[in-house]
């Protein structure tokens, strides 16, 4: 039940974020979501892809240094205390998140999380044992507006 | 050719500065002889001397010192620490290190008379160049292996004057020293002189708040243009000198009251000029490698040390009454050390801090600048996917580590910047290590 994630090094330059992006538009390959950390001279670029060999296998030929890393996603209703919810349970387990961003999907009212955990799997046992939907690949693809499933 | 007048009285501080050529030669002569026969049985010399058939006796004439080994700074590394040692241990009453090409610095050692001769070889520079009794004298070199403010600090007390071991550090707190215990002359690196004038124009201190009469300025290269600026702004006479540890320290050369060259102190030292590639003398006034012979050294002598020094030599007599050879400043040089704030550093050493991060170097390069008075170093390293985390802390720790190892190895602060694989120049397959854009590197 866990996600792989793309993550990219990328100078704070003009254009670097642009060129990973047209890659993977030249290539079909849609982006379902990012974030982006950044210091002054650095930043790390994470993005959530379905074809990620693809793309990682065509960015490292563009000179990119990429990173696979396991991430956990999970869906919560997409509203006030939605996230608090499960980050109340990840306390109470005292279960340590890296880093963590969130996207939505409209159609659905659903809002997904997507976790960094040092050991993710202990994490999955401990959201899925307190009820929380954790996604895996074919949900988190399937659900994504103006995909296959209308 | 030596139309100057002299900028200060004209002085000397022992007589054999103005031996006769002849009998120079005859006491650099006689020393030749006196010092292959005391490294006769230090292990490199031994084994060289064995080689090419070398004894005491066979050193006729000063031109037999071309028959003699070089010795490299990779010799001096190979019998790392100590290995030309040439006197019993129990008679070293000193150490002194400057960096190595890698981690390890190269360490040189001094005996008690060892460290007379090289307290009254500053003193002769610095008397040259004003340096009286009476006199006050701030140093702001570091005090350490380093032999610029050891060096300068005993030649200051061998003349009688009083030294303020002030050390390099806090700029304010220099100026304050300055000012309240009416120090009349500066012993720094000339980048550090600068930095001084800029921060008296920031503090906003009238210079006759100040006593300051003369600098000796040495530990890196600069430029005339440099000179002009520091006497200017300081209202002071700036005085160069030279050195380095591996032959002496500083007082192996220096500027005299004219300041058409350094005369170097030839009954101390020999020196040759050559070609670094033939290793073959160049004409007078011709650029060459400066190639050292100490004489007189007892417990680290050296024979035809390589300096890889670029400067010129000339024979013209001066005004000022030495009979010694002159030498220019020091213009570059015939390998790829760089001078960081008085600081020598090999690229090798920043390879081997970043090989002590994982194992094998990624591509890097070492950015120069002077964006103001003072040296600034930027190393750039390109992300390799091993060293590579999707955690922003593990890369900063990443970056902070290259940054503590690389002041372990070399002594300098460098900023550290993480860039993207394939970004950094490189030319002819050959990866670039240096950009040096400060304006002393061109000249």
């Amino acid at each position: 039940m866990k996600i792989k994630q793309l993550s990219l090094f990328l100078e704070n330059k003009p254009g670097h974020l642009s060129a990973i992006c047209q890659t993977l538009a030249r290539a079909g390959i849609n982006i379902v979501t990012l974030s982006l950390a950044d210091t002054q001279q650095f930043g790390i670029l994470r993005l959530i892809i379905q074809d990620w060999e693809r793309a990682k296998e065509l960015l490292e030929a563009k000179g990119f240094v990429v990173n696979i890393t396991e991430v956990v996603a999970t869906e919560v209703d997409d509203r006030p205390g939605g996230l608090s919810d499960v980050l109340k349970v990840l306390e109470q387990a005292r279960t340590n998140i890296e880093y963590m961003y969130a996207f939505t999907f409209r159609r659905n009212n659903r809002a997904v999380l997507i976790f960094r955990f040092d050991d993710p799997d202990a994490a999955v046992n401990v959201l899925q044992a307190k009820g929380i939907n954790v996604l895996g690949d074919v949900e988190l693809f399937e659900e994504k507006p103006g995909a296959k499933k209308r | 050719m030596n139309r100057r007048s002299p900028v200060v009285e004209n002085r000397l501080w022992q007589s054999e500065e103005t031996l006769p050529r002849s009998d120079l030669r005859a006491l650099q002569l006689s020393r030749l002889k006196d010092l292959v026969a005391r490294v006769s049985h230090v292990p490199f010399y031994k084994e060289r001397f064995a080689r090419d058939r070398i004894t005491p006796d066979g050193i006729r004439s000063i031109d037999d010192l071309r028959r003699l080994p070089f010795t490299t700074k990779a010799d001096l590394r190979e019998h790392y620490p100590l290995g030309f040692l040439a006197v019993p241990r129990e008679q070293v009453v000193r150490f002194h290190g400057s960096s190595g090409t890698t981690g390890k610095p190269t360490f040189v050692a001094y005996t008690r008379d060892d460290l007379v001769t090289w307290s009254d070889l500053c003193a002769r520079f610095l008397v040259s160049g004003g340096l009286r009794p009476e006199h006050t004298v701030q140093v702001m070199f570091g005090y350490g292996l380093f032999t610029g403010g050891f060096g300068l600090h005993y030649g200051i007390e061998r003349v009688g004057a009083a030294v303020l071991p002030a050390g390099s550090g806090n700029t304010e707190r220099n100026i304050l020293l300055m000012q309240d215990m009416k120090v009349d002359a500066l012993v720094c690196t000339p980048s550090y002189a600068v930095r001084i004038a800029e921060v008296l124009r920031e503090m906003k201190v009238p210079r006759d708040s100040l006593t300051l009469k003369f600098a000796h300025l040495g530990a890196e290269p600069w430029t005339e243009d440099m000179r002009q600026h520091i006497e200017r702004d300081l209202g002071i006479l700036a005085f160069d000198n030279y050195g380095l540890s591996e032959v002496m320290g500083p007082g192996v050369s220096g500027e005299c009251a004219y300041r058409t060259g350094m005369h170097i102190q030839e009954d101390h030292f020999i020196v040759e000029c050559v070609n670094p590639d033939t290793l073959e003398p160049v004409a007078d006034g011709e650029k060459g490698e400066l190639v050292f012979t100490t004489l007189t050294k007892q417990a680290f002598p050296l024979i035809r040390y390589r300096t890889r020094d670029i400067s010129r030599l000339t024979h013209e007599p001066c005004p000022c009454g030495r009979t010694t050879v002159q030498m220019s400043r020091v213009t570059g040089r015939t390998d790829d050390m760089l001078i960081i704030r008085g600081v020598n550093v090999f690229p090798s050493q920043i390879e081997e801090a970043l090989l002590r991060i994982e194992g094998t170097a990624p591509q890097y390069l070492i950015e120069v600048t002077r964006p103001g008075a003072l040296d600034e170093v930027t190393v750039h390293v390109e992300m390799r996917e091993k060293d590579f985390s999707d955690k922003m802390s593990s890369l900063q720790a990443l970056r902070d580590r290259i940054q503590r190892e690389i002041q372990g190895i070399t002594g300098i602060h460098a900023r550290v910047n993480l860039v993207q694989p394939q970004t950094l120049e490189r030319s002819a397959g050959k990866a670039k290590r240096v950009l040096d854009r400060r304006a002393t590197a061109s000249h």
